[in-house]
């Protein structure tokens, strides 16, 4: 190889490097550039991902419009019309780490709302931090991410996941619902292991007499559970308890239940509303069933919830609202309040992230699940209520009611502030504000 | 101007027009040719194989094991030393190589292909169910030290990165084509062509394959570890067979005429994978995958094998050349 | 509703050591012969098409997914709309593949490889290396990037309960797929005129050229064979997962480690290895889950290491 062509190649190169001179987009001082992550693709986006995106694209659109009822009905973020990028959550957490750094540096975007698996959650929050721009996780449920780590630029404008188990536990003890064991799937990852080391912990405080018999942990996203099952029905456990989600759930559930493991026993399933409209019924009857929150048929009575489930049957006629929709709505509420603090401290210019960040603290709202606060994590984690029920087809309205519903208070099944969801519920979980 | 001088001239012009470019380049264009150096250098390791007639397609086993070499020293150890990391990733690479290497001796084609990817998805396998290491959710790392130098500010961070990873790249650039220019590294054109001949005239094929094996092992550790502080995130995906493509398919797009074209080929292929996602995320990789179909079909010495037809004495390369080439 | 479950739970709650131990062991048989019989239908295709074409094809994984997508369509067009007899649905699905493998068995031999058969057999890897990019793409860009469920035909065929495991019909008669892929194979290949071209050719491409065989008929009719294979395979597994990009990307890993395993070229091999690498991952994620993901790959590199033939690889001569 000759110095000439090597060096020439090599200028080229260079050249072509510095070519891209132009950034890729300006920034405008009128306009909100918010990025939206979520699974566009892959197992999770027909169930979660694109509930979501419908959610943000409702509520996003309001807004824009003026539509919302009060304290909301600014136009867009305090008068910033929001411009929404989404993003696609799938091919693993270090691709995720690349586009949010894309996001913010070459598309100059203002926050970024996002993120629904647990894994991508724990691996941008911290790329986030160290860019200093404003990063709010909507939906994802590890508890480790404020336990685990203190961020400035990093909030979480939903409960996480120790809540979902701590009120399973509650419901079985509140429907007297008595098992001798469990067994438990959950995918093998930060969400799957915290759930179920929150829900085992819970019964084992609520129901000693219960005992663990089997414990599978197939890859998130495999899809196929035949192996699993066959171990389940082996083991025979009284009670079978899942944090399976998405695409894995329902094809878990439509690989289960002819099987007949679903049948008599106990069957948990801590965030599977979501399965429940493309599922139909082929999900069998009498399982219990949690949305993360007091979301799609758990949400009471409230104008912005009713609004919400309104322009939801506008704009997307026979859709059954799950909680991706919920959460999608609560994020971008909270967002908004946030903002709309910081402009009204800085005379109403479009905020830097800095502001928003020192805003954003302990803020609360009322979104269509009931009301948020951000409680926890030195005021960047939020709490809310929770509710379980069972699922019951429905024939005539040819859809999955949600039955024997309770509800749960925020301070019930949420960690006070200063202490690890672990250790509050292996402490039988003091100062629960239970009624 | 040519030999090891000439070699090491260019290199070190090569490495001031990157520093240059990088400079002037925009922020967000930065990181994208610091990752696209850190894996180019794998498929350069590839391609040293390549010249010995073997591919393979486990690749992802070295660079897995120098990111989490990287990881672990920073978590584990408190080590944030941009220098001392990459090495501590080479050394990963280097007992990895030295230990399977012997034991690939033996294999050629494509039960080397298929035994190389069978090892990365055992590593893939094992790091996904060890928690310690972060299981499948991986570890997060932070910004790096640069002898003490702890940049301030992510456009800074980025900066002293991308000039590391450049100083990285460019010598063992320029390592690897003084190797390849040399008698052992010429004997392995010779490994492929014919391996009774070459050992009937006394040569030791074991050992050719064997020092480009340890060659590829260390680029890969070294590639992993600068990977894993440019991406900030390491997870066992490092080591699933699709990723070990990614760089096979990296070293057959540059063919092994030229050290360069693993490099310009590397930051194209990351341009493209960048804009991917927001474009076209649906017909990029088929895309490629044509491409790639093309490049076999009409030059098959990859992209470096246009610069043979650059120079100036012969119009285009001989018989004998581009027959070699295939 | 309340349950008390306790009540309804059996009293035996030390469990009879001797019983569990054969249910244990019942259940790790059925779920390996269950995994092995579509792993079979997958694999057997890919050593033939190695044993005809010298081509070991990156891109099988992505024509079972093709294979899974058609019939998933076929399936939720057809209970969709509740067409017709529900037991039409399988030989919709099989219908799926066939069509799968007349459009795009021709397709790829001649549209594609033929461009590359002088060339050396690393080189037609990369080539399916392409191949497997591109098919991955274009499934995407024909069904979207979302799951399909294939769940009715799953349910069909009702229960069947073996040592006090439930069971679906419909895995046994995956299981009868399987055997019947396997006889009517290995019959076609040893005891027809065309099978013994095909015999031919795999042994000596150029006597059989010199002796006035079409091999490149030949190579196509493989090829498509190999592509119904996998796509049959994709076909009758889709009603028992999710549809979803990505899972060609997994089935070509445990198509190669049994190919491998088995002996490149070899129908009986495949068999064999396939109830091998069934055995080993049921018996992982029975008695020892953290080796499920790996196992596999561990016996096919000690098979590599220590007899790279596989088990039943045709002896063959070295030309120099």
């Amino acid at each position: 190889m000759s110095f000439r062509g090597f060096a020439a190649a090599l200028v080229a190169g260079a050249g072509v490097l510095g070519s891209f001179t132009t950034s890729a987009t300006a920034q405008d001082d009128n306009v909100f550039k918010l990025a939206f992550v979520a699974f566009l693709s892959g197992q999770a986006a027909e169930s979660f991902g694109k509930p979501a995106v419908q959610g943000a694209k409702t509520v996003i659109d309001a807004l824009n419009a003026g539509s919302l009822p009060k304290p909301y009905d600014k136009v867009g973020f305090g008068g910033l019309k929001i411009d929404v990028q989404l993003i696609d959550e799938a091919g693993g957490a270090t691709k995720q780490v690349e586009e949010l750094r894309n996001a913010f540096e070459r598309d100059h975007v203002d926050a970024v709302l996002g993120y629904v698996s647990s894994g991508d959650c724990l691996a941008v929050a911290p790329a986030a931090e160290e860019l200093k721009k404003l990063l709010v996780l909507f939906d994802c449920g590890t508890p480790r991410i404020f336990e685990e780590n203190k961020f400035k630029y990093v909030f979480r404008t939903a409960a996480h996941g120790a809540m979902d188990n701590i009120a399973m536990a509650r419901y079985l003890v509140k429907r007297g619902i008595k098992v001798a064991d469990v067994g438990a799937m959950n995918q093998d990852y930060a969400w799957g292991q915290d759930s179920w080391r929150d829900f085992k912990g819970s019964l084992a405080q609520l129901e000693p007499e219960a005992k663990t018999k089997v414990e599978l942990w197939p890859k998130f996203g495999a899809g196929q559970y035949g192996t699993e099952i066959s171990t389940l029905l082996q083991e025979n456990p009284a009670l079978v308890y899942s944090s399976l989600w998405g695409g894995d759930l329902q094809a878990f559930v439509l690989q289960a239940a002819p099987r007949g493991l679903m049948k008599d026993r106990v069957v948990v399933l801590s965030a599977s509303d979501h399965v429940l409209p493309p599922l139909g019924n082929k999900m069998p009857d009498g399982v219990i069933i949690g949305a993360r929150g007091s979301n799609g048929q758990f949400a009471e009575k409230s104008p912005i919830n009713d609004w919400y489930v309104a322009m939801l049957a506008a704009t997307y006629p026979g859709l059954i609202p799950v909680q991706p929709h919920y959460r999608a709505a609560q994020g971008l509420l909270g967002l908004k309040t946030a903002v709309e603090k910081a402009m009204a401290a800085n005379g109403g210019k479009k905020p830097t992230s800095d502001e928003m960040a020192a805003a954003m603290v302990g803020i609360e709202w009322d979104a269509p699940p009931g009301h948020i606060k951000l409680a926890l994590g030195d005021g960047h984690q939020a709490i809310q209520s929770n509710a379980a029920g069972r699922s019951k087809w429905d024939p005539d309205a040819k859809m999955v009611r949600l039955v024997d519903i309770e509800h749960f208070a925020a301070e019930c099944v949420n960690p006070p502030p200063g202490i690890k969801s672990a250790d509050w519920i292996a402490q039988g979980f003091p100062g629960a504000k239970c009624d | 101007m040519t030999g090891v001088v000439g070699t090491l001239a260019a290199a070190a012009i090569a490495y001031a027009a990157l520093a240059l470019a990088g400079y002037a380049a925009p922020n967000w264009l930065v990181p994208v040719a610091t990752l696209a150096f850190s894996k180019g250098l794998v498929a350069l390791g590839i391609v040293a194989l390549m010249r010995g007639g073997l591919v393979s397609f486990g690749q992802g086993t070295f660079y897995c094991a120098g990111a989490y070499a990287a990881g672990m020293a920073m978590r584990s150890f408190g080590i944030s030393d941009a220098t001392l990391l990459v090495a501590l990733g080479a050394i990963a690479g280097l007992i990895l190589g030295l230990i399977i290497g012997p034991l690939l001796a033996g294999y050629r084609g494509i039960f080397f292909a298929t035994l190389t990817l069978a090892l990365s998805m055992i590593v893939y396998g094992i790091l996904n169910k060890t928690y310690s290491l972060g299981g499948s959710d991986g570890l997060n790392l932070h910004a790096p030290s640069f002898f003490g130098y702890h940049p301030a500010g992510s456009e800074s961070a980025g900066y002293a990165l991308f000039l590391f990873t450049g100083l990285v790249t460019v010598i063992a650039a320029a390592l690897c084509r003084v190797h390849f220019d040399s008698v052992r590294g010429l004997l392995s054109h010779a490994a492929r062509d014919n391996e009774i001949r070459v050992e009937y005239l006394g040569a030791s094929v074991r050992w050719v394959n064997g020092i480009n094996f340890v060659i590829a092992a260390v680029l890969g550790g070294v590639g992993g570890a600068l990977s894993a502080l440019s991406l900030g995130h390491i997870d066992p995906d490092f080591a699933f067979w699709t990723t070990s493509g990614e760089f096979v398919f990296l070293a057959i797009l540059s063919g092994y005429v030229s050290v360069t074209a693993v490099f310009i080929a590397a930051i194209l292929v990351e341009l493209v994978r960048s804009f991917s996602s927001q474009y076209f995320p649906n017909t990029w990789q088929g895309a490629l995958g044509i491409f790639l179909l093309l490049i076999i079909l009409f030059l098959p010495g990859g992209l470096g094998s246009l610069s043979l037809r650059l120079r100036p004495i012969r119009a285009k390369p001989s018989r004998a050349e581009s027959e070699n080439l295939k | 509703m309340t349950r008390k479950v306790d009540a309804d739970f059996p009293k035996d709650h030390a469990p009879d050591v001797q019983r569990m131990s054969a249910k244990l062991a019942a259940a790790i048989l059925i779920d390996g012969v269950i995994d092995a019989s579509w792993l079979f239908i997958v694999a057997v295709g890919l050593t033939l098409v190695f044993g005809v074409l010298n081509i070991l094809n990156f891109a099988h994984g992505s024509l079972f997914a093709v294979g899974a997508y058609a019939a998933a369509s076929a399936v939720g067009w057809y209970y969709g709309g509740e067409v017709g007899p529900p037991f039409l649905g399988y030989l919709l699905m099989l219908g799926a593949a066939l069509a799968v493998a007349l459009i795009l068995g021709p397709l790829l031999e001649r549209g594609v490889l033929r461009f590359f058969y002088r060339r050396d057999e690393v080189v037609l890897v990369l080539v399916t290396y392409a191949l497997f990019l591109i098919l991955e793409d274009a499934t995407k860009l024909i069904w979207g990037a979302e799951s399909y469920y294939a769940s009715e035909p799953y349910a069909l065929l009702g229960n069947v309960a073996f040592f006090g495991l439930s069971y679906v019909g419909y895995d046994f008669a995956l299981i009868g797929l399987a055997v019947v892929t396997g006889v009517l194979l290995w019959f076609g290949l040893n005891r027809t005129v065309t099978g013994k071209i095909v015999l031919a050719v795999i042994h000596d491409r150029d006597i059989s050229r010199a002796m006035g065989v079409n091999v490149n008929r030949v190579f196509a009719f493989a090829l498509t064979l190999g592509v119904f294979l996998a796509a049959l395979g994709g076909a009758f597994t889709a009603p028992k997962i999710s549809v979803q990009p990505g899972i060609g990307i997994t089935v070509i890993l445990l198509s190669f480690a049994v190919v491998v395993i088995g002996g490149l070229g070899s129908v009986e091999g495949a068999a064999i290895a396939a109830l091998f690498v069934g055995f080993a991952r049921a018996a992982a994620i029975h008695l020892v889950p953290w080796a499920e993901l790996f196992i596999v790959y561990l016996v096919m590199a000690l098979v590599l290491a220590f007899r790279p033939e596989g088990l039943f690889r045709r002896a063959s001569a070295r030309k120099i």
